[in-house]
């Protein structure tokens, strides 16, 4: 049983050397394994920012507040420290290492989340059965990491290594925008699958409630002006559907 | 004496009368006599980047030529290897020396070596000359001769300690194909200044991957020119400065006929205080040519604080019948959006800067046919990223 608890969070966007500006404006939310938790949000709410923020991210700085993960403080570890610890971040840009690539750099990952290098035979066979589930073609794992990759194809990307790393609790920023309903369906299935192998718990960051037919909430949880502004179970969800975010871009202006 | 400049580079009437002048800024002194070059001392345009005072003496050499090598050739059947005298009438015939120390070297060496790959022979494995440095200066001369038709891969490995400085002459004759790779994993003391000179016939291919990783002070001046259309050449290159070292590579290609080809792409990384990479890419495309095609690039990568980079591209354009010409120059610290992105699928972040400039340089080093010494060049890469962690 995994507790994850974000407790009065701030946050600035760092914009220049120096300019700054704040995003997130006291955040609170706790997020147990198993469970499905919907943001959504308007545009600029600050949805990615809090994504980025408790990762870890050099563009931004957390001011205020602590981020526990089964009581251990988050904030206090290096961005690597904290994957390890069990926590993931599927993002909405990810982003391209030229000539690395992406068999390479999955190894690594895998040995670092694990401890110990997986056997190769073993570790290729895992990759094959993984990319296979997501309809990736194998001939990705040659190619650099994201390099040239389809807005869609990174977002299977990212769930691959959710699949493959087994985190505990994960933050899945915009992983169904640009999505095709094909795609979006095996992405959502991927989800699933982690969700229902490691118990995992989910933030599930998103502007519709496409993706939400297929990885159901348990929670939704509606984010403006840098905070939760309302919160309530999938019923929220249809609500938002027909009403939009008005209601809570008007409250907080 | 054997005519070596090119009509971008010999002087030639002023249309006002004003004399003598050369075509092109870049490129305008040469000469086999150490005496045609005064004694620089810093200021000049070829010589401002370079420290001088770690030259170790050769832009006014006055002492002697003591050094000695341990060197290991090794050729496949066909390929000739032979030690000639200054009188042998091949030595400097692919192109001038352009600066003091590589005159200073022309004028003083005593035996040259000259590798011969035959008419039409495609040597089946690489020829390699394997040379480790033992102290005290030398001079020297190697002209390889990749005859018509031939294709060869030439691996050269310079290992040890010293002052060397000389001339490589490079023919890659009419069809035929030279892949060249120099190596200069050199101690950390040497001191190697050196020019390429490489001329490619018509539809011939050169390639010519430069690494350099060792050395107190490295100067090295790729030049290419072409003695017929359809000449490729392609000049890559790697290097990277730990902590003193002084990497220079100053190329020159010189587009003096039609439809020749070059791409110059060089790669860099900086790690320790006073670290110091200079790239001059030249690039001269002659009065009268048409479908000439070239693009340089040169990238660095500051790993540490308190290194400095040089980067200057230049392009002189005679013609306006180009097909290509381009260049490209950035110069910057490693990504840390790269660095974040692999430290959050949970690698340690030393382990994250070796998979980010392994992949930097890969595509350089992918240029190199050999695994084995790919290998040996991204360990040492690897070591050189370390030593600053």
């Amino acid at each position: 049983m995994t507790k994850f608890e974000i407790r009065g969070l701030r946050a600035d966007v760092l914009i220049g050397e120096d300019e700054r500006r704040e995003i997130l404006k006291g955040v609170d939310l706790t997020v147990n394994s198993g469970e499905t938790h919907a943001i959504m949000g308007p545009n600029g709410s600050g949805k990615s920012t809090l994504a980025y923020a408790i990762a870890g991210h050099p563009r931004y700085e957390i001011t205020e507040g602590e981020v526990l993960l089964d009581g251990e403080s988050v904030l206090d570890m290096e961005v690597d420290e904290r994957a390890r610890a069990g926590m993931f971040l599927a993002m909405q840009y990810p982003v391209e290492v030229p000539g690395v690539s992406m068999s390479n750099f999955l190894r690594s990952s895998v040995t670092s989340m694990r401890g110990e290098a997986p056997k190769l035979r073993q570790f290729s066979k895992e990759l094959q059965g993984a990319m296979k589930n997501l309809a990736i073609d194998s001939s990705f794992a040659a190619r650099g990491v994201n390099e040239g990759f389809s807005g869609g194809e990174k977002k299977r990307h990212e769930i691959l290594q959710l699949e493959l790393l087994k985190p505990k609790v994960a933050i899945l920023d915009e992983t169904d925008s640009g999505l095709d309903v094909d795609a979006l369906k095996i992405v959502s299935e991927g989800i699933n699958r982690a969700q229902n192998e490691n118990d995992l718990g989910v933030m599930l960051i998103t502007h519709y409630t496409r993706i939400l037919n297929y990885v159901k909430p348990d929670f939704v949880h509606v984010f403006a002006e840098g905070r939760i502004a309302e919160s309530g179970g999938s019923e929220l969800a249809q609500v938002l559907e027909s009403e939009g975010y008005e209601r809570f871009v008007k409250a907080g202006a | 004496m054997v005519k070596l400049t090119t009509t971008n580079t010999e002087p030639k009437a002023h249309s006002h009368g004003l004399g003598q002048i050369p075509v092109s800024k870049l490129d305008t002194h040469g000469s086999h006599d150490v005496n045609d070059f005064p004694v620089p001392n810093g200021r000049e345009e070829e010589w401002r980047f370079t420290p001088m005072r770690r030259l170790k003496g050769l832009q006014d050499w006055k002492g002697e030529t003591d050094g000695t090598d341990e060197t290991v050739v090794d050729a496949p059947e066909g390929v000739t290897v032979e030690q000639v005298g200054r009188d042998d009438e091949r030595l400097g015939t692919a192109g001038l020396p352009v600066d003091r120390v590589i005159a200073q070297a022309y004028s003083a060496f005593e035996q040259a070596t000259v590798v011969t790959v035959p008419r039409s022979l495609v040597a089946d494995k690489a020829i390699t000359i394997d040379r480790k440095a033992l102290g005290g200066t030398a001079f020297e001369q190697l002209v390889i001769d990749v005859q018509p038709m031939a294709e060869a891969t030439v691996i050269i490995t310079n290992t040890g300690t010293g002052v060397r400085a000389g001339n490589l002459d490079v023919h890659v004759g009419e069809g035929a194909k030279l892949d060249l790779v120099s190596l200069q994993d050199w101690d950390d003391d040497a001191v190697e200044v050196s020019q390429h000179n490489a001329r490619v016939a018509k539809d011939a291919s050169f390639k010519s991957v430069i690494v350099t990783l060792g050395g107190d002070l490295v100067r090295l001046s790729p030049r290419v020119s072409y003695t017929g259309r359809g000449g490729n050449a392609e000049l890559y290159g790697l290097y990277f400065a730990g902590d003193k070292q002084h990497h220079e590579h100053r190329s020159l290609i010189d587009h003096n006929l039609s439809y020749t080809r070059s791409r110059v792409d060089y790669k860099g990384a900086l790690n320790g205080s006073g670290a110091h990479t200079v790239w001059i890419g030249d690039v001269i495309i002659g009065e009268g040519t048409e479908g000439t095609d070239s693009y340089e690039h040169n990238r660095n990568l500051q790993l540490s604080d308190d290194t400095r980079v040089d980067s200057v591209p230049n392009l002189e354009i005679f013609t306006g019948e180009v097909q290509g010409a381009g260049h490209a120059s950035a110069s910057g610290r490693l990504d840390d959006v790269h660095l974040f992105y692999l430290r959050s699928r949970g690698i340690p972040e030393e382990e994250a800067r070796r998979l980010i400039i392994r992949g930097y340089f890969l595509d350089i080093v992918n240029r190199i046919d050999d695994e084995e010494l790919r290998e040996r060049v991204m360990e040492k890469v690897e070591r050189k990223l370390a030593a600053h962690e």
